[in-house]
């Protein structure tokens, strides 16, 4: 890292390191084993990292769920006892929602993002590597509470009055509001990282309307996140001061309003689910056109209604509380805005189905997914269109149908996104192609499992059955095609279908990881600029910066206009372009340094929330680490500085460093 | 690319020309950072606002306000906002010594507020309003001290500027660095503006 | 950035930054006396109209938003809007205007 040499056309750039930065602090320098990564700035192997974290978190996340499920399977569930099935809930939901939803679209926007705008890095590498870190510190401190006495138990709103020292004792809330805090923290660095790079580090040439609709959708939930994380970080900083230092904001015996809490969590929630699905659809705007081999109907359509959609979002939070009492013309407000949503989304849903049609679709399993979230995200949509309406609401409030509504939308709409990004780009992140044949078990095992499970609670919610309850008794199971058990039973069944769908993935994942085959520079005949490199990616991404003319700029240095027939036809291979990059790279590059001030301020800030349970002590640790690692990150050059530098010897070689491969 | 070496991430944001906005990433950064912090304040005082005149114990907050007090400080933090400007300015000229001067005295003015805040705290709490004694009182405090933790966040930065300064440290654009530590000390100053009005002058 | 457009970027010289400050210490010597005079029904929108005045100078003249990018002026407004919007919406919620 730091400054790569590149003399001419050689092939093994070599790395020189600095020696010495700070008077007695040394800059980390390796290039191999764990350190690498631990003190790593580069975006894609944070990108990396910000994968495997989320993904560890699906599979804690959805192994709660199938303890949900079984203890629901049969009536009278004897798997979990009471409080543990309302951890589990909890723990479930906040996993999905904050350690893999969010991760996970981090992780492609890292490693995705700069490469499509052709740069070289993120705006600001350290704060990337701090916001990766702070993150896996919250997850940390969320998921600990199941060995130090209990996780939370009051739902992922954490509604209060209801999560408050009486009604929920266990130090689970306190970890829980801490963790979040931290990981929300972590969010608003990287969302406020993200912007800045995708409006200063644009390659030459590359106007906003030039830039792929994933890096757009990614612009637009990061602006999001700018705007709500704050409102939530309100929230748990008022519970964490009437949990642990005796306010009184949601004291109902006070004069406390109840509905404060519900009002700070769903102004930041609401947008929060766009938050959530925007990048899956910023995943399938790249997969569809790309195996429908046509471009995506109607770009701008497209991307203004993603930002209306995050603008809109704004303004929709109290749909979540028309049961609460809101009164008649909040209702009624929020209802009509709620329904004007929809249109933005429908409004994608057609530019997709236009870009498919007429087109010649290439079956992949990325595609194959890409289709899936399609249909699935439109019937959860359309299930949404039926609670904008606030008497149907009211009806359907706390009971399945909810359940089943968001799993459509979150696990039929974002989960298969993710996973089509999966097969689309795992070729260029690892250099290998996942395998198709375990793909296609991968996928219809996830869909009909995904229908078995969340198909029923359709009929299970508008039977009756509430959310949240730990048992359902047979006695008032009901009879004949509705009866509870019989759809309760076809949900669980249903689950562990998914989760053999997502072991086919894990295997696909070894396989693919040991396999020796090589995948070609440009499987897809992809569109966009993040192929004009080798796979895996350089250090520096690109040989030389990309001078952008073109909408699909990739596409359109492959590909020239037949002017007599008016169809494209292919003039140049991918692999080709990319060769041909290489050989005109850039003398020297210099890219950011690695850190040692990142992890350790993040360790720091960890240990400054935990002081709130642990006491001051704790506390006054973690502020010192916290104040020491600031101080050392602003005296030190993102950089390196020349004259850290070290020439070289005969080999090219520096002391402690080998070439980079 | 005619050049031969091309820089990348915050090295080339020194030169804000080299961005494909023309404006610096850590100029655009605090800006956002700003954008953000409207609503992590608009949340705190909405909750003030909604519960300050519910008192179901201890005084009421028009009995114990000293407005007379808290104008001054409010005066002194204003002033403060000042001195920063001129410290900015000072930077942009390249003279060090003028910089260190107002920003010194910018901390000054910002530790003199929070040695009022601090000194109103503990005069509040001698007559009765406790952190958990009403809901006005879980309000205010949590709200000023939020403010004061800005202010004193603010303090540090401006005299670890000074510091690194006058031992010639700085990474980066110099006059960037003050600019951008004088739109933090701008912002918890517009903030107090804010509160000023809406939590001590207009009546509960 | 060249020397040259300095100036403009950050067009005021530190005799009108005292001039500004001056102004500011006037309106809120105002602010101040509405708590020992009688404003009568002017009381609140008095005090909102000065309150708004000093915070858009300073965020314009102090903070150099006038003079600066209107990137930035997006920037901090959009935030400062949404919260005017979604906080004052909520409130609406509570009655909190109606009382």
């Amino acid at each position: 890292m730091a400054i790569i040499e590149r003399p001419g056309t050689s092939t093994t750039p070599v790395v020189v390191t600095p020696q010495q930065t700070l008077g007695a602090v040394k800059r980390p320098v390796a290039t191999k084993g764990w350190r690498e990564w631990l003190f790593t700035v580069d975006h894609k192997k944070i990108g990396i990292m910000y994968g495997v974290v989320a993904m560890v978190f699906f599979i804690i996340g959805g192994v709660e769920a199938l303890l949900i499920r079984l203890q629901l399977a049969m009536p009278d569930g004897q798997i979990l006892s009471a409080d543990k099935y309302n951890q589990m809930f909890t723990m479930h939901a906040t996993t999905m929602v904050f350690l893999f939803a969010m991760p996970m679209a981090g992780a492609f926007a890292n490693y995705f993002l700069p490469l499509q705008i052709g740069a070289r890095d993120v705006a600001f590498p350290r704060i990337n590597a701090l916001s990766l870190w702070l993150l896996i510190i919250g997850g940390l401190v969320l998921n600990a509470s199941w060995f130090l006495g209990g996780a939370a138990d009051g739902g992922w709103f954490m509604y209060a009055p209801n999560s408050g020292p009486i009604f929920s004792p266990s130090h689970g809330v306190d970890f829980w509001v801490i963790g979040l805090q931290i990981a929300g923290v972590a969010s608003l660095l990287g969302s406020i990282n993200l912007i800045v790079t995708v409006l200063n580090m644009r390659a030459p040439g590359m106007s906003l309307m030039k830039m792929p609709v994933f890096t757009w959708m990614i612009l637009v939930v990061q602006f999001l996140l700018v705007f709500s994380l704050p409102v939530i970080t309100v929230a748990l900083v008022l519970l964490m001061l009437q949990r642990s230092y005796g306010a009184t904001f949601f004291d109902v015996s006070q004069g406390a309003d109840p509905l404060l809490w519900q009002h700070l969590f769903w102004i930041f929630g609401h947008p929060e689910v766009y938050v959530l699905i925007l990048p899956a659809f910023g995943i399938i705007s790249e997969v569809l056109p790309t195996f429908a081999r046509k471009p995506l109907f109607g770009y701008p359509f497209v991307v203004f209604s993603g930002a209306s959609i995050g603008l809109v979002g704004f303004g929709v939070w109290a749909h979540h509380m028309f049961a609460s009492g809101l009164g008649p013309v909040s209702v009624a407000v929020f209802s009509v805005a709620t329904m004007a949503i929809a249109i933005p989304t429908g409004v994608k849903i057609f530019n997709w189905l236009l870009t498919m049609w007429g087109g010649k679709i290439w079956y992949t399993t990325a595609m194959n997914f890409a289709i899936g979230l399609v249909v699935l995200f439109t019937i959860g949509g359309l299930s949404g269109v039926t609670h904008s309406v606030a008497p149907s609401d009211t009806q359907q409030t706390d009971t399945y149908y909810i359940v089943a509504h968001f799993h459509y939308v979150l696990f039929g709409g974002m989960v298969f996104g993710l996973f089509s990004g999966f097969y689309y780009w795992w070729p260029k992140v690892f250099g290998k192609m996942l395998n198709e044949k375990l793909g296609a078990w991968n996928f219809w095992f996830m869909v009909i499992g995904m229908n078995m499970t969340f198909g029923p609670m359709h009929i299970l919610g508008l039977q009756g059955q509430p959310r949240r309850m730990y048992v359902w008794t047979e006695a008032r199971a009901g009879e004949g095609f509705f009866n509870l058990g019989f759809w309760n039973l076809v949900a669980s069944i249903g689950s562990f279908i998914l989760a053999v769908g997502v072991l086919f993935f894990l295997i696909n994942v070894v396989i693919t990881a040991r396999s020796k085959q090589q995948a070609p520079l440009d499987p897809w005949d992809a569109r966009t600029l993040e192929w004009l490199t080798t796979s895996p990616p350089k250090a520096h991404n690109f040989d030389r910066i990309p001078v952008v003319h073109h909408l699909d700029e990739f596409f359109h240095r492959k590909y020239e206009e037949d002017t007599a027939t008016h169809t494209m036809k292919k003039v140049a291979e991918g692999e080709d372009l990319v060769r041909a990059e290489g050989d005109a790279a850039d003398a020297h590059i210099h890219l950011p340094s690695p850190s040692y001030w990142p992890i350790l301020l993040s360790i720091g800030v960890g240990l400054l929330g935990l002081g709130v349970v642990y006491g001051i002590p704790m506390m006054v640790i973690g502020f010192a680490i916290t104040l020491f690692s600031a101080y050392g990150w602003v005296l030190e050059p993102s950089v390196a500085e020349e004259i850290d530098f070290e020439p070289s010897d005969n080999d090219g070689n520096t002391k402690e460093i080998a070439p980079l491969g | 690319m005619a050049e031969t070496a091309t820089h990348t991430a915050d090295h080339a944001s020194e030169h804000g020309h080299e961005t494909s906005t023309g404006l610096t990433n850590n100029k655009l950064a605090m800006w956002l950072f700003l954008g953000s912090e409207c609503l992590l304040f608009g949340g705190l005082i909405s909750t003030y606002m909604l519960y300050r005149g519910r008192v179901s114990d201890g005084p009421h907050p028009m009995a114990i306000f000293d407005i007379p007090f808290t104008s001054v400080s409010s005066f002194v933090l204003l002033m403060s906002s000042l001195t920063m400007v001129l410290a900015v300015s000072s930077a942009q000229r390249g003279d060090d010594s003028r910089t260190n001067l107002w920003l010194t005295i910018t901390a000054v003015l910002g530790a003199t507020f929070v040695g009022g805040q601090v000194y109103e705290f503990t005069a509040f709490i001698r007559e009765g309003l406790g952190f958990s004694t009403s809901l006005f009182g879980s309000s205010f405090y949590t709200l000023t001290g939020f403010h004061g933790i800005h202010v004193s966040v603010g303090v540090l930065m401006l005299l670890s500027t000074v510091g690194i300064i006058r031992k010639n440290k700085i990474t980066g654009n110099k006059a960037e660095v003050v600019e951008l530590v004088g739109l933090y000390w701008h912002f918890v100053d517009v903030v107090w503006i804010i509160i000023f009005t809406l939590v001590y002058l207009i009546p509960s | 950035m060249s020397t040259s457009t300095e100036q403009h970027e950050h067009g005021m010289t530190d005799a009108g930054y005292i001039k500004i400050a001056i102004i500011l210490a006037a309106i809120t010597a105002l602010e101040v006396s509405t708590y020992y005079v009688d404003f009568g029904p002017l009381f609140m929108p008095s005090l909102m109209i000065m309150m708004v005045v000093k915070f858009v100078m300073v965020v314009s003249y102090f903070m150099h938003l006038k003079f600066d990018s209107k990137i930035f002026t997006f920037l901090f407004y959009t935030g400062l809007g949404l919260a005017l919007f979604v906080y004052i919406t909520a409130l609406a919620t509570f009655k909190f205007f109606i009382s």
